[in-house]
């Protein structure tokens, strides 16, 4: 006869504001084969885990449910509880009456009865529990990280350091992503490529990474600690290891009229290029779409002068497939398309930009050494406009959340501003200031009262051009709504931050789930701020959420460690919640019939064939197995398997049918 | 030739105002086979007045119209004044995303409100038979315009959806497609004033000069409206408009309707130009010489 106890949390008010805890555990204790059954204010507490602990002992039992919240939030902690306790830990199973019940109800008397069914359940099915034992995988002791930018680059630093291998793949032809674009950085004002450059150089001369530029990540199977990689090298029609990046080859080409991506199109560049000076490797890539040798199959004007005789047109992308233990996702961000904000302008009035495009003005790697020149004329701006919020929180026609750095980076584009061209005026429109962090409210202050930057609190309805100058028109909502009309030079505006394109695809193919803007969503939003969904794939930077440097920084260091703990066990666990094919004894015997139905229908790959033969080795009969390896437990094989051959261990037909018939 | 039939709401305008819009839309509707059929008794849709005083009065008003509507089997109704049509809107997306609303509404009219027949403007209706515009032309209408969309056919997004809030191209399409050159200007959406046409007239004058001013410095020789408030304000209200712009400037206001009414070859007087303030009169285009070898 079974020995249940029943452990009733009432997770503070969450669940006992709802559901009676009392008469729930006065009805556990009238269900057939339970022994013992008690409530708790929070029994995932140590004296509620105590509890549980003495409780398997003083009663000699031999199944615990536990009717808390979901097993998601805390069913390993209740397992390894009962594991101390002495039980096997899959004998310990979570009726789930906070998301399943007392979230969902009004308090009244029907949600107590679904919480007494919902314990009923877990009693039914713990009863016909069997132990069962982890399964033991070996881990690939080797990191993948995707993305380049400062987040790619610090997270494979700090593993590289702890002594794994990474390899860090980016999609354009030098690691820095958008961090190298940078002029200044808030709140210091030190220069972005003197603190990046240094990095992207460690990163890559480190022993223990691989970099692959120009390059993207095709596919990604298996699990945690077993990953397999695909990862496409794409040609750049180069060979690396003659180039010696002297650069002929871009003042050579004849054709250089192509808008330079780096620059944000504010200057130009040839069809083979390095995308700017300081870029690793600072090796060139042939731009395809634009080259004349593809375009008309003459030119090849670098080969002739390559020095190294390293241009190589007929090579081909690379496929390399690497065996992978985790993964960490820094693919960034992008910044929202100003194309639909008409009513500033933007793309009828070239002195209309974008934060970036001014961050590229302001650099000293600019087009214009860093001197703020507006680009229609080249002509000082005696007046600069720069709106905060063109897209961000304006649930109509951009995204409802706060992109988070705009209101900074503003604040430093209008100081830079100020620094840069005396006697300047710069007008910063915004909705709130939104600057906390360290010293960031201090750098704000300092625009306003040092550099003298006009903060003006409102929205502008329209940019638009009266006799060759551009006119913003907004509201001073500080002025008692007065309208304001503000002729300036160049408008600047602060676009929204937005997940990178293609995130999705990304996250759909990596099996991670994402927001409704296609940010990628953590685990937990507070506790596991850096794991994602899918065990052994990790988040750093701005694919998350909109996340200035510093933050990017701290995150890409903390999906490191979690990498680096995880490369620290000798061996992983995995849950033993697999497909089993019946092999009772005696030794042939299987119901199945060897259909191979289940092998079509496993969405892993992890069905095999299996021969059962006798003595004399005659086969008698070809039957499947689940590789443990690879089985996820989905259960799909056991619902198409005519002769009922295969069973999910812990979600067994019996288990399953004993729930539902109790109900 | 099928006929396309709609519903049709005059509102106060029309019948009063703006009976020159009325004349040529009802011209135009019979040359490109579009049968307006009257809503039986219709009632006022409140308009300026009702939404400053009650707000269940701004939204029981329309829904009443579209009831009456509805009750006549009509699918859609096409309301020529933005006002109007812009209340119906509004009324309409209110009853369906707002069941609180609904409930106060169906209590006031003491009536189920179910499905309501779908409101659209001026310019919906005619982008609908756009195609068959063209071939009907007889008289390419080749004058360079400001299309005016003014606020109300076009706000708020959510519930107009009309195709860019902040740079709409409807009406410019429309006016290309009867032979116009329609101009890139900088306030398609402005704010005329609206009914402060009566209250404060100064206003108006101040708000509809830039307007003019900006038009006609981009060498517009007409304006294009499609709404009765947008019309009265630049064309009955050009004297206060002058004024603020210390010029007397002569270039006309017409409806779309004029428009393409004028393209297919409509005698001026069913199209009601003759009830303008504003000479409908546009500058004499060079004659082409000919070239003699």
């Amino acid at each position: 006869m079974a020995r249940v106890g029943v452990f009733i949390c009432h997770c503070g008010e969450n669940i006992a504001g709802t559901v009676d805890v009392n008469a729930v555990a006065k009805a556990a204790l009238d269900m057939p084969g339970v022994v013992h059954a008690i409530e708790y204010k929070y029994m995932c507490s140590d004296p509620g885990q105590t509890m549980l602990k003495d409780a398997i002992a003083e009663k000699k039992l031999d199944g615990v449910v536990v009717a808390a919240c979901s097993p998601r939030m805390h069913e390993p902690t209740f397992r390894r509880t009962a594991e101390e306790g002495g039980l096997n830990p899959y004998q310990c199973e979570m009726a789930n009456l906070r998301e399943h019940c007392s979230w969902v109800h009004e308090k009244a008397p029907p949600t107590t009865d679904k919480a007494i069914d919902l314990v009923r359940l877990q009693v039914e099915k713990v009863k016909r529990n069997h132990p069962l034992k982890p399964i033991r995988v070996p881990i690939t002791k080797k990191a993948l990280v995707l993305g380049g930018g400062i987040a790619g680059i610090q997270a494979a630093l700090d593993i590289a350091n702890t002594g794994s291998p990474v390899l860090l793949v980016e999609k354009s032809p030098s690691i820095g992503g958008h961090m190298s674009q940078l002029s200044e950085t808030f709140p210091t004002l030190d220069c972005s490529q003197c603190i990046l450059t240094p990095r992207m150089v460690e990163a890559a001369r480190h022993a223990n990474i691989t970099l692959y530029t120009y390059s993207e990540l095709e596919k990604l199977e298996g699990f945690i600690g077993n990953f397999k990689a695909t990862i496409r090298k794409k040609a750049r029609k180069i060979d690396e290891k003659l180039c010696n990046g002297c650069g002929v080859c871009q003042q050579k080409c004849p054709v250089k009229k192509i808008p330079d991506e780096f620059n944000e199109g504010l200057s130009n560049r040839a069809a083979i290029y390095v995308p700017f000076p300081q870029a690793v490797p600072n090796k060139p890539v042939i731009d395809l779409a634009n080259c004349t040798y593809y375009k008309t199959g003459k030119c090849k004007a670098c080969e002739k002068l390559c020095p190294t005789k390293a241009i190589r047109f007929d090579q081909e992308d690379q496929i390399e497939v690497h065996d992978i233990g985790a993964v960490v996702l820094a693919t960034g961000y992008k910044t929202m398309p100003v194309s639909n904000f008409s009513e500033y302008g933007y793309g009828k009035y070239k002195d209309v930009i974008d934060g970036m495009k001014f961050e590229r003005l302001a650099s000293a790697s600019g087009p214009t050494g860093g001197a703020i020149r507006r680009p229609s004329d080249g002509n000082a701006p005696q007046h600069v406009v720069f709106i905060a919020c063109a897209g961000s929180r304006d649930r109509l026609k951009g995204v409802p959340y706060c992109s988070k750095i705009c209101c900074m980076y503003t604040a430093k584009h209008a100081m830079l501003y100020q620094h840069k061209v005396h006697g300047g005026t710069a007008t910063v429109f915004y909705m709130d200031v939104r600057a906390a962090g360290k010293n960031y409210d201090e750098f704000v202050r300092r625009a306003v009262e040092d550099d003298g930057v006009k903060y003006v609190r409102g929205r502008v309805s329209r940019v638009y051009e009266d006799n060759g100058q551009l006119v913003v028109k907004g509201v001073d909502t500080l002025l008692g709504g007065e309208q304001v009309e503000i002729r300036a030079d160049m408008v600047v505006l602060a676009t929204a931050v937005q997940a990178q394109d293609g995130a999705e695809e990304l996250a759909q193919t990596l099996h991670v789930s994402y927001d409704p803007y296609k940010f990628f969503a953590e685990a937990h939003p507070k506790l596991r701020p850096v794991e994602t969904n899918t065990a052994g794939i990790f988040l750093a930077g701005a694919c998350q959420a909109p996340r200035d440097i510093p933050e990017t920084v701290a995150q890409a260091s903390g999906a490191a460690v979690k990498v680096a703990g995880l490369f620290s066990q000798p061996e992983l666990t995995r849950e033993p919640i697999i497909a089993v094919v019946d092999r009772q004894p005696p030794p042939v015997f299987s119901h199945c019939v060897g259909c191979f139905l289940c092998k079509s229908a496993c969405p892993y790959q992890a069905i095999e064939e299996e021969s059962i033969k006798n003595r004399q080795g005659d086969v008698l009969k070809v039957v499947a197995k689940v590789n443990p390896g690879l089985c996820q437990g989905c259960g799909t094989c056991v619902s198409t398997c005519r002769t009922k051959a295969i069973d999910l261990q812990g979600f067994s037909n019996e288990q399953v049918f004993a729930e539902l018939m109790c109900i | 030739m099928s006929s396309l039939k709609v519903g049709y709401y005059p509102g106060c305008s029309l019948v009063g105002s703006s009976r020159d819009f009325a004349e040529s839309l009802h011209a135009v509707a019979e040359a490109l086979s579009i049968e307006l059929c009257e809503i039986p008794e219709w009632n006022c849709c409140g308009a300026s007045s009702g939404h400053m005083i009650d707000h269940l009065v701004s939204i029981a008003l329309p829904i009443n119209v579209l009831l009456k509507a509805r009750k006549a089997g009509m699918e859609q109704v096409m309301a020529p004044c933005a006002s109007c049509y812009n209340r119906l809107a509004t009324a309409s997306h209110e009853v369906a995303t707002s069941a609180k609303t609904r409930q106060q509404v169906e209590e006031v009219l003491q009536t189920k409100i179910d499905k309501l027949p779908k409101v659209m403007n001026v310019i919906e209706l005619l982008a609908q038979v756009a195609d068959s515009i063209g071939p009907k032309v007889t008289k390419k209408f080749e004058q360079t315009v400001a299309c005016y969309y003014g606020c109300l056919l076009v706000r708020p997004a959510k519930v107009t959806g009309f195709d860019k809030t902040e740079d709409p191209v409807e009406m410019d399409k429309l006016v290309a497609a009867v032979g116009g050159k329609p101009i890139d200007w900088n306030f398609k959406t402005e704010c005329c004033g609206a009914s402060f046409s009566i209250s404060r007239t100064c206003v108006v004058g101040r708000l509809g000069a830039k307007i003019m001013k900006d038009a006609i410095d981009r060498k517009a020789e007409a304006i294009v409206v499609a709404c009765p408030m947008c019309h009265s304000n630049l064309d009955l209200r050009r004297g206060e408009v002058n004024r603020h712009m210390e010029k007397a400037t002569d270039v006309p206001v017409l409806f779309i309707t004029q428009v393409i009414g004028l393209a297919l070859g409509i005698p001026e007087k069913k199209l009601g130009l003759a009830r303008h303030f504003v000479p409908v009169k546009f500058p004499a285009k060079p004659v082409a010489t000919q070239v003699v070898q």
